[in-house]
């Protein structure tokens, strides 16, 4: 184990790293771009041992991901915003054929007009695309979330692909301490990836295969299936990942662990700031907590609504629009996991932090005081918005 | 595909394992004009079994030629190209 001092992108790339992947292909795209840049370079280097393809799009990086796996070799990838939205039906063929590809998303704003900075708006647009997700909130957790993705997307139990979602400059250009793995560690953690049907001549197989209308709804059914119940490895592999590097993962955390009269609830490297905020009005003895999503495919429902159950008002703060939709798409999620709930918290939506804006420890300050009025004077509505000049 | 598989019953990814099963597949469910040959007219020339684009007719000992109906479409193309006017679509009843 190594403490070292590395940006977000750095954090991902050396994850890759140490994890042997067998092969690259990727296209930069701001602000992904140091990932695979390092990544190339350590190739170049000779300090892995990996096949890289350039490629001219997203939609080739993923693409020829989805052989490479399918012969059964460890593959990475990383993208952002546009790019991510050109892989868009890539994405669908990856985890519908079961082929486990890593990628990290440095999650950024959709044109126009034309941004490079973060939210979660690239995000939010595949969320229904059959991928495992998660989002990091910090440098550490993304490296070890990559590293715990390799472990549960390729478990035979699973197969599915993994996105590790890291906030666009917020960590991918943030430099930070993290502790690195060495490689005979992470051996110990990470089996070989053996994918059990791989395109092999000695044994035909054919994938991808014409899926008439006989066939096409078992087969979605059975996806929908497994991924659901990939949750039970998805825990096993955070429990591992602690058993061999000593830090600990779930699907939701609470803070304080005691369940608050109010919650704030947040997804990404803003929980963050809103940590101190919550610390701060609990300085004045206000009874705040904070609820943070990791996990938000398969979404973790039991823990959603066992964490939020106390509360008597949720506030949840969404980097992303749904146009001409319920508001915030983190939001929607969580009232409809909420909806059949006995006891349940009232749920204030607030949207902000679009393409880059930055949302202020005191603003999720006001954030609180103005979602426990509302909920005090009745006045729910759709959502609000902050920190946008009116 | 006499035995409809469940959903529990498919491989990961939907992967088939035996190679060129999709013989097995009844393409000619599809078809609703069947193609009727008149033997007196074909001369044996073989257009329609070089333009049937599923390679659904069959060359017989004798020379002439057959449809397989497993697999038909019923696209009409042989009955387009036939120099003879040999060959008729004819509606498939219930």
């Amino acid at each position: 184990m190594r403490r070292v001092a590395l940006e977000g992108s750095f954090a991902a790339a050396e994850a890759a790293r140490i994890a042997d992947v067998d092969v690259i292909a990727a296209y930069p795209i701001t602000p992904q771009t140091h990932i695979v840049e390092r990544l190339a370079e350590m190739v170049a280097d000779g300090e892995l041992d990996a096949e890289y393809i350039d490629v001219e799009s997203e939609h080739s990086a993923l693409s020829c991901l989805l052989g490479a796996s399918a012969v059964g070799a460890r593959t990475f990838t990383a993208t952002a915003g546009q790019g991510l939205e050109l892989m868009h039906e890539v994405l669908y063929i990856a985890s519908s054929m079961r082929l486990p590809i890593i990628m990290a998303v440095a999650n950024r704003a959709l044109s126009a007009p034309l941004s490079v900075w973060g939210d979660h708006s690239d995000a939010m647009a595949v969320r229904d695309s059959g991928w495992i997700q998660v989002f990091a909130e910090n440098s550490q957790e993304v490296s070890d979330l990559i590293l715990w993705a390799f472990r549960v997307g390729e478990d035979r139990k699973v197969l599915f692909p993994v996105m590790v979602h890291l906030d666009g400059f917020h960590i991918s250009h943030v430099t930070e301490p993290v502790l690195l793995p060495d490689k005979e560690e992470v051996d110990r953690f990470l089996p070989p990836y053996c994918y059990p049907l791989p395109l092999d001549p000695d044994r035909p197989v054919t994938m991808g295969a014409y899926g008439p209308p006989e066939i096409y709804s078992e087969a979605k059914k059975a996806q929908e299936v497994a991924l659901r119940e990939s949750k039970e490895v998805i825990l096993r592999g955070w429990e591992e990942f602690r058993d061999a590097f000593g830090r600990s993962y779930s699907p939701v955390e609470l803070h304080p662990p005691q369940g608050a009269k109010t919650l704030l609830l947040t997804m990404g490297s803003f929980s963050e700031t809103a940590q101190l905020a919550v610390d701060q009005k609990r300085r004045k003895g206000e009874d705040v907590g904070l609820l943070s999503i990791r996990l938000w495919r398969p979404f973790p429902f039991e823990e959603l609504s066992g964490a939020a159950r106390d509360a008597h008002t949720l506030i949840i703060f969404d980097r992303s629009i749904s146009f001409g939709g319920p508001g915030g798409p983190v939001a929607c999620e969580v009232k409809s996991a909420l909806y059949s709930e006995q006891r349940r918290p009232k749920v204030v939506s607030f949207i902000g932090g679009l393409g880059g804006r930055d949302v202020s420890q005191k603003e999720f300050e006001q954030m609180i005081d103005r979602g426990v009025e509302i909920v005090e004077k009745g006045s729910l509505g759709m959502y609000e918005t902050i920190g946008i000049r009116d | 595909m006499n035995h409809k598989l469940s959903w529990r019953e498919l491989e990961a990814g939907c992967i088939l394992t035996q190679p060129g099963s999709a013989s097995q597949y009844c393409t000619g469910d599809w078809r609703s004009r069947r193609p009727v040959l008149d033997e007196e007219k074909c001369n044996k020339c073989g257009l329609c079994w070089l333009y049937c684009p599923e390679g659904a007719i069959t060359l017989k000992e004798d020379g002439s030629y057959e449809t397989n109906l497993f697999y038909c479409k019923g696209c009409g193309i042989c009955a387009h190209e036939c120099k003879q006017g040999a060959i008729t679509m004819v509606e498939e009843e219930e």
